[in-house]
């Protein structure tokens, strides 16, 4: 059966694998021998899912949106991992990964972070277990994130500013890597999305299952069929997607929404839809599709979601890209402005922007009344009020 | 015709490597910078495709890559500059960079022009020995380019064993766990790896990199391998002293 998961080596179709250097070779060896087992293990998934439900507050809410619903004409399910302690997904990811870490005897802990909601999201679970944590940021990320870098801070975690290339997101996860290069023995890098090399892409997709796991059985409770008709989700990386497709990805029943931030416009320069402007190629240790120069330089992308302006995909999305599995559709900063204000009007949610990215396909793709829609609401908009602000004038 | 890194590795003595990033200070150096390592009697060149995100690499080479770039270096103008190379220089050169640049100008058509230009080697960070080996191996021989693999000190026997056996003209040994940049000097973890690898008697022979500097960290290397690579120091004394001072670097080594 053709499927959509990763084969043994990390692949998607043609994308994924580990391009990495040989000083890499140990410790992502180290985590790919374990990482399935380790998951499967009685004594990890009873705590996974204990700190998942008492910690983290899972399950989310999968809400049905009645008033959205009726604008739109369509079933409107809403799936709250804006609700997740921390206010995104991310954390269903870190709490996996310290788990991990532990198991593996790993006492220090890195991680990358772009806008910081990853960062802050490692740096919880590190001052839950009392391990060393150490978040790479981007020097001009440091600036126009104030109030995550403080929470990182209060948490616990260094944060280090990364100085090289373009100093946001993308040099934020080379500086990682180049910590984990010279600690090779005792720290575990958590990676905040499904990318970077074999097993990354694979353990992250896991550990964000649980979103669809759950979607599952509410959509029974409340429809009585677990399969919605559309799943969608914005995706940078693409961990709140993986995580939202995980078990759909291989029923054909299910249709896959993936919503990438256009930025300005596709065509204006300033943009980060990937699988519209990007080409195949390797970045920090994965062939996936990215933003590039003819030259083979890596570019830096724009959105006004700090968490979407990633130049590459998860080898999981360029391969449901390239494969036409999924239905890639970009969204720009306006429509996903005008999109989370509408929520804020008609639900009473107010949504991260990445969020209001797989919102605003409302606007731009008709479905059908007994369509049931699920849209993953990744994030909450505490952290962008400020954007709401200035673009709203409010 | 034999190529040019087997011929050197069979002479006697130690091999003085020397790496550059291309199109830094000035992205007109690279011939210059060639010509004048060879005269100053460097055994073999690693000419550095540079690439906006050097994962393995440290301040330094990160620094003159970004300025490379911006001085508007590109792969075509790298062939395009050295078109002419094998006129006026005779030692080893290697091109060393990132497998994206590469992947992008096409695999093949990168490996023909380095042959046309007179290239023998690649060494390649990011490109593992096991997909080299699976999809790139014939493409590079064809073309007669020896591809250059790195050990670490946490590479295992058994892969070191199975680089070995890929490898087809020297083993670039990583002298610590680490990305390039120079370090204080090598203390007995290092001495005691770089004596665990010689006593593997491996098929090909070593030649260390990553940390040498000066003469001191240049003979400790080479003390049980054949060789040894510096990088950043190089670079560190170009942005100092120009293209002009090279024989007073080249000088402190041996």
């Amino acid at each position: 059966m053709k499927t959509y998961q990763a084969d043994e080596k990390g692949y998607y179709g043609e994308f994924g694998g580990a391009f990495i250097p040989e000083m890499l070779y140990p410790n992502t060896e180290e985590l790919r021998q374990n990482y399935i087992r380790i998951m499967q293990e009685p004594s990890f998934k009873e705590e996974f899912d204990q700190l998942l439900k008492d910690y983290v507050g899972r399950p989310t809410p999968l809400y049905f949106a009645d008033r959205l619903s009726k604008k739109y004409n369509t079933k409107i399910y809403l799936k709250r991992e804006d609700l997740c302690h921390t206010g995104a997904h991310k954390v269903n990811n870190t709490i996996g990964q310290i788990l991990m870490a532990k198991k593996l005897g790993k006492n220090r802990i890195i991680a990358e972070t772009g806008a910081g909601q990853h960062g802050v999201a490692t740096a919880t679970v590190c001052a839950l277990m009392g391990i060393e944590c150490i978040v790479y940021m981007g020097e001009i990320d440091i600036a126009r994130q104030a109030p995550n870098v403080a929470r990182m801070k209060m948490l616990g975690a260094e944060v280090r500013p990364a100085l090289s290339g373009s100093r946001t997101l993308k040099d934020a996860t080379n500086e990682a890597i180049r910590d984990w290069i010279n600690n090779p023995v005792d720290t575990h890098y958590i990676i905040g999305s499904v990318v970077g090399p074999h097993p990354y892409p694979d353990m992250v997709a896991r550990f964000q299952s649980v979103i669809s796991e759950e979607i599952k059985w509410q959509l029974k409770e409340k429809e009585g069929r677990e399969n919605p008709d559309y799943v969608v989700a914005c995706v940078g990386g693409g961990s709140n997607a993986a995580g939202a497709y995980y078990h759909y990805l291989d029923n054909p029943d299910v249709g896959i929404i993936a919503v990438e931030a256009a930025g300005k416009g596709i065509d204006t320069g300033e943009s980060a839809a990937t699988s519209a402007l990007g080409k195949v190629g390797i970045i920090h240790g994965s062939k996936t599709l990215l933003m590039q120069t003819d030259d083979g330089q890596i570019t830096e992308p724009y959105s006004i979601s700090a968490g979407l302006d990633y130049p590459g995909v998860g080898p999981m999305h360029a391969n449901l890209f390239a494969s036409g599995r999924g239905e890639f559709i970009s969204i720009t900063d306006e429509d996903a402005m005008n999109a989370g204000l509408l929520l804020c009007k008609t639900e009473g949610i107010i949504p991260a922007i990445e969020s209001s990215h797989a919102l605003a396909i409302l606007e731009h793709r008709k479905f059908k009344p007994e369509d049931v829609v699920v849209i993953n609401l990744s994030g909450r908009g505490d952290k962008d009020l400020n954007n709401y602000i200035e673009f709203f004038n409010l | 015709m034999a190529n040019r890194i087997k011929e050197k590795l069979n002479e006697d003595g130690k091999l003085l490597s020397i790496y550059f990033t291309a199109g830094y200070p000035k992205l007109g150096d690279t011939v210059e910078i060639i010509q004048q390592l060879e005269k100053n009697g460097v055994d073999m060149i690693e000419i550095g495709l540079p690439f906006s995100d050097p994962l393995a690499d440290g301040p330094t080479i990160q620094q003159s890559s970004t300025a490379a770039l911006k001085n508007g270096m590109t792969t075509e103008i790298l062939f395009d500059q050295l078109k002419g190379i094998r006129q006026s220089v005779s030692i080893p050169l290697i091109i060393m960079g990132y497998f994206n640049p590469m992947l992008q100008y096409g695999v093949e058509a990168f490996c023909k022009k380095c042959q046309e230009i007179g290239i023998d080697g690649l060494i390649i960070p990011d490109l593992p020995v096991d997909v080299y080996h699976d999809e790139y191996q014939e493409t590079f021989e064809k073309y007669g380019l020896i591809n250059v693999f790195l050990i670490t000190p946490q590479t295992s026997d058994e892969r070191i064993r199975f680089i070995d056996s890929v490898s087809n003209g020297f083993i670039y040994m990583v002298s610590s766990a680490s990305v390039t940049g120079a370090q204080s000097g090598f203390g007995d973890e290092q001495q005691a790896y770089f004596q665990r690898i010689a006593d593997m008697k491996l098929n090909n022979p070593q030649i260390v990199g990553f940390g040498i500097s000066n003469s001191e960290t240049f003979e400790q290397a080479t003390k049980s391998s054949k060789g040894a690579i510096i990088g950043s120091a190089f670079i560190k004394h170009l942005n100092g002293h120009g293209v002009d001072g090279i024989s007073t670097f080249t000088k402190t080594i041996r």
